[in-house]
């Protein structure tokens, strides 16, 4: 086994073992980084992989969350398949949006990708009888089985281990490593004979299947949903943990989302002003680090050992 | 015959690029198109391969009419490509760079779950080995000397084991020394594989020692075509190059 | 519902003020992405800190007479130069990088520059009185509409076609034209590049702050009003075609009114209908309605 599959093994531990401190504040913590880690990572296979700027993720986290609270609270559907309808529904409005997305390229896809997740939101802004318009849906209850925090948290991190599993099998896959060549040189992945808007699609849907994983898991978190879940500064602040951590890394985006999540959590404890905060941060980042922490280590350590 | 096209015509904001050519290629020919900077050789190329969409006009391929195929599937039909400007995969290793078009080739790019490391790597070492990178293997592309980014792609090209190669000036910005290496290695991979071989290049030094035949483009028509001492002295040719150089 | 002729037409005239505020934010945005390529999302908070800032003028100079109009010139041209500071200082590194970066720094202003408005103006609704020429109001169908929004909306088509004629009769106009379609010939002509895209920001941000000094007496000033406006800023630009002038016109036009008129029709859904024709617009005509087709 590799080194790297090693690290991850004593990670995982870790994290198994962090609610025995019976910390509530690191239980709390943590569960928002899975789930935030797991949506960055998701946004990643697009932008780190694949070399499309998707400005609207969040549509998808968003309608996850949407997805499985309505089918949880109005369609009364057991919590099995419900959370599984949850990542299918993402899937289902990537391969839409996704449609009409890959026909532009750089900015235009950006763009467009942005109007789309503004047109998820308006909808459900605007939907009031099914969706509470303003106010939200309220009232979403940990599944009868999880009952507890703790359940809730472990619950997390088997999901998203199990989906930042598949994400890295994928990467690592064929299918991977022509979404790489896609983002380096789409012309020339023409000519070695894909199709690109193909894959590209596909690489949409999956990252929107898992955007929408994690959306349902953060309805579930939160135990409450309101239309800003799909609102833009969702989706920028989604591709600002990418890029904290790394978009050139796997891992990278979850370092992203727990470095931020943890400095919010501190931070407004303090004082109000974390936006200033965050934007000195990301202002600092691309100035100084644009590999972002993991990148940053990566060369530090090739450094180091030359030889390499 | 592998390549036959047909009136071909293409125009951009009214102006004529391609003004109805005609022409044919034999199986195993090593054709030359060369004609003065704006003469329409890159977008004949991208004609062919479909990077383009024609205004009018037929392209045959191998019996298949390719005239409205996209780029891809072109390419699957076993007409490989190089480019004038470096196109090739800047953050991959050069393995991977050659390793993604064996994939795509061999009919793996639709698997998602299978490690990709181990895929091919001998027909990729032998590609490799072939366009004289096996040492550079694990280097990051983007980071190599310029001739070898050549070689790199012309790499990518041949992992497609297509039939027919296309390549657009595959010594751009090469000094002499690397030209001269660069062609006696398409020369011999061309024979070696029984390639057929149309290729645009600027250098006539060049041209005229591999080409069997050499075409000429100028303002989008072929004024002349035929065995290089033919070309050579034919009076328009002389005209529109020798008017070009002073 | 039973709506007369009157109150449509003034419902109208309210959306036509609309748009020319969205006209003048937007037509700054699109001149800075037509030449520097940057999609600047930090254009909405220099609108808000025009309007800030003019509110802060307005009670400097309150005892002067024509109080406002001052305000408007010296608050205008703080914020202009601050864009110019900012693009001198930072953004201009940021140019050789990827596109996203450029978007995200864009992203970082605007989450900075609305603290350090919560800080100096806190969180409070502020407002500017209406300039003394201008109180009051005109009957029109019957019904009453305000002079000073009168004021506007013949303000708009006047600063736009001063600037179109600026932008096709003087050197630096044409130059700017000529640096949108082209870069990098640009250059070997001998024009000082880097000099033209601080200009040409300076402009943009110019623009941005003139629209949200001349918005000051006619909506509440807070925080939020800067992420409100750029998204319908975007949403104009993207319509009218990113870089195209009179294309940003039209579209300005287009959503002032849709709001306006779709608020009668479908209060619901005008707000959707907007973003659908931007949908639209991107994916049959990516280039907006009277732009034209560029490589990036």
């Amino acid at each position: 086994m590799s080194r790297q599959n090693w690290v991850l093994i004593a990670v995982l531990v870790l994290l198994a073992l962090v609610p025995l401190t019976g910390s509530r504040y690191y239980v709390f913590l943590l569960t928002d980084v899975l789930i935030f880690g797991l949506f960055a990572v998701s946004l990643n296979l697009l932008l780190g992989y694949t070399g499309l700027v998707s400005f609207g993720q969040a549509a998808y986290f968003g309608i996850g969350a949407y997805a499985y609270a309505l089918l949880i609270k109005k369609a009364g559907l057991t919590f099995g398949v419900a959370f599984a309808l949850t990542g299918l529904s993402g899937a289902a409005a990537a391969l839409i949006i996704g449609f009409f997305c890959v026909r532009l390229t750089k900015i235009y896809f950006a763009m467009l990708t942005l109007a789309f997740s503004q047109i998820v939101w308006a909808i459900i802004f605007k939907w009031n009888s099914l969706t509470g318009g303003d106010t939200g849906i309220y009232g979403i209850d940990f599944p009868e089985f999880i009952g507890s925090k703790t359940k809730f948290y472990y619950f997390t991190l088997i999901v998203v281990v199990v989906s930042v599993f598949l994400l890295r099998r994928i990467v690592n896959s064929p299918f991977g490593r022509i979404l790489t060549t896609i983002r380096d040189n789409p012309e020339r992945t023409e000519s070695i004979g894909i199709n690109v808007k193909l894959f590209q699609l596909l690489a949409f849907i999956v990252s929107g299947f898992f955007s929408a994983i994690s959306g349902g898991l953060f309805a579930i978190f939160n135990h409450s949903i309101f239309p800003d879940f799909c609102y833009w500064p969702i989706s920028a602040e989604v591709l600002i943990m990418t890029l904290l951590g790394g978009m050139y890394s796997f891992f990278g985006p979850m370092v992203g989302a727990g470095v931020l999540l943890y400095l919010r959590l501190e931070v407004t404890s303090y004082t109000q002003y974390w936006p200033f905060i965050l934007g000195s941060i990301l202002v600092l980042l691309l100035f100084f680090f644009p590999g972002g922490i993991v990148g940053f280590f990566q060369d530090q350590i090739k450094k180091w050992r030359p030889s390499k | 015959m592998i390549l036959q096209v047909k009136n071909l015509v293409k125009s951009f904001d009214g102006f004529m690029a391609i003004a109805g050519v005609n022409f044919t290629v034999k199986k195993g020919e090593l054709c030359a198109i060369i004609g003065p900077n704006g003469a329409g050789k890159t977008t004949l190329f991208n004609l062919i391969t479909g990077h383009l969409s024609m205004d009018k006009g037929q392209i045959v391929f191998n019996d298949i009419d390719i005239s409205r195929l996209n780029a891809h599937k072109v390419c699957r039909l076993g007409l490989g490509r190089s480019f004038q400007r470096i196109n090739i995969f800047s953050r991959l290793t050069v393995f991977e760079n050659i390793q993604a078009a064996v994939l795509t080739h061999r009919g793996k790019s639709f698997n998602f779950f299978t490690p990709v490391q181990p895929l091919f790597q001998e027909e990729t070492h032998e590609i490799l080995e072939r366009v004289g990178l096996q040492e550079h293997q694990d280097e990051v592309s983007g980071s190599l000397a310029y001739g070898f980014q050549k070689q790199l792609e012309l790499g990518i090209a041949l992992a497609m084991e297509p039939k027919m190669l296309l390549l657009d000036e595959p010594t751009a910005g090469m000094s002499a020394q690397e030209t001269r290496a660069t062609i006696e290695l398409i020369g011999e991979i061309v024979k070696e594989k029984g390639l057929t071989l149309l290729f645009t290049e600027h250098d006539m030094s060049v041209v005229f020692s591999i080409s069997e035949r050499i075409m000429v483009l100028h303002q989008g028509k072929l004024i002349a075509s035929g065995p290089p001492d033919e070309v050579r002295a034919n009076p328009e040719v002389q005209k529109v190059y020798m008017g070009e150089s002073r | 519902m039973n709506f007369d002729f009157s109150f449509v037409a003034i419902q109208f005239l309210y959306g036509l003020t609309n748009a020319m505020f969205i006209f003048l934010i937007a037509s700054g945005l699109s001149i800075i992405f037509g030449v520097l390529g940057v999609l600047n999302f930090a254009h909405g908070s220099l609108y808000m800190l025009g309007a800030y800032t003019t509110y802060q003028c307005v009670s400097f100079f309150v005892d002067s007479p024509g109080y406002f109009w001052w305000a408007v010139i010296v608050a205008s041209v703080t914020v202009a130069l601050l864009g110019g500071i900012i693009e001198r200082l930072l953004l201009r590194r940021l140019y050789q990088h990827e596109q996203i970066n450029q978007l995200l720094f864009t992203y970082a202003l605007v989450l900075i520059l609305s603290d350090v408005a919560r800080f100096i103006w806190g969180v409070d609704q502020l407002s500017v009185s209406r300039p003394a020429v201008l109180k009051g109001a005109v009957e029109i169908f019957g019904q009453y509409f305000p002079k000073y929004n009168i004021f506007i909306i013949f303000l708009g088509p006047s600063i736009a076609f001063l600037f179109w004629f600026f932008m096709l009769r003087t050197r630096s106009g044409r130059m700017i034209r000529a640096a949108a379609l082209d870069r990098e010939t640009l250059g070997s002509l001998g024009v000082n590049v880097d000099r033209l895209f601080t200009v040409v920001f300076v402009i943009g941000s110019w623009l941005a702050a003139l629209g949200g000094a001349l918005v000051s007496p006619v909506v509440t000033i807070r925080p939020g009003m800067d992420v409100e406006i750029i998204i319908n800023a975007f949403i104009v630009v993207v319509i009218g075609g990113l870089g195209s002038f009179w294309g940003t016109f039209l579209a300005a036009l287009m959503v002032g009114t849709v709001y306006s008129m779709g608020i009668l029709v479908f209060p619901r859904l005008s707000m959707i209908f907007i973003y659908v024709i931007m949908v639209l617009v991107l994916i049959i005509r990516p280039w907006g309605l009277l732009g034209r087709p560029l490589q990036r």
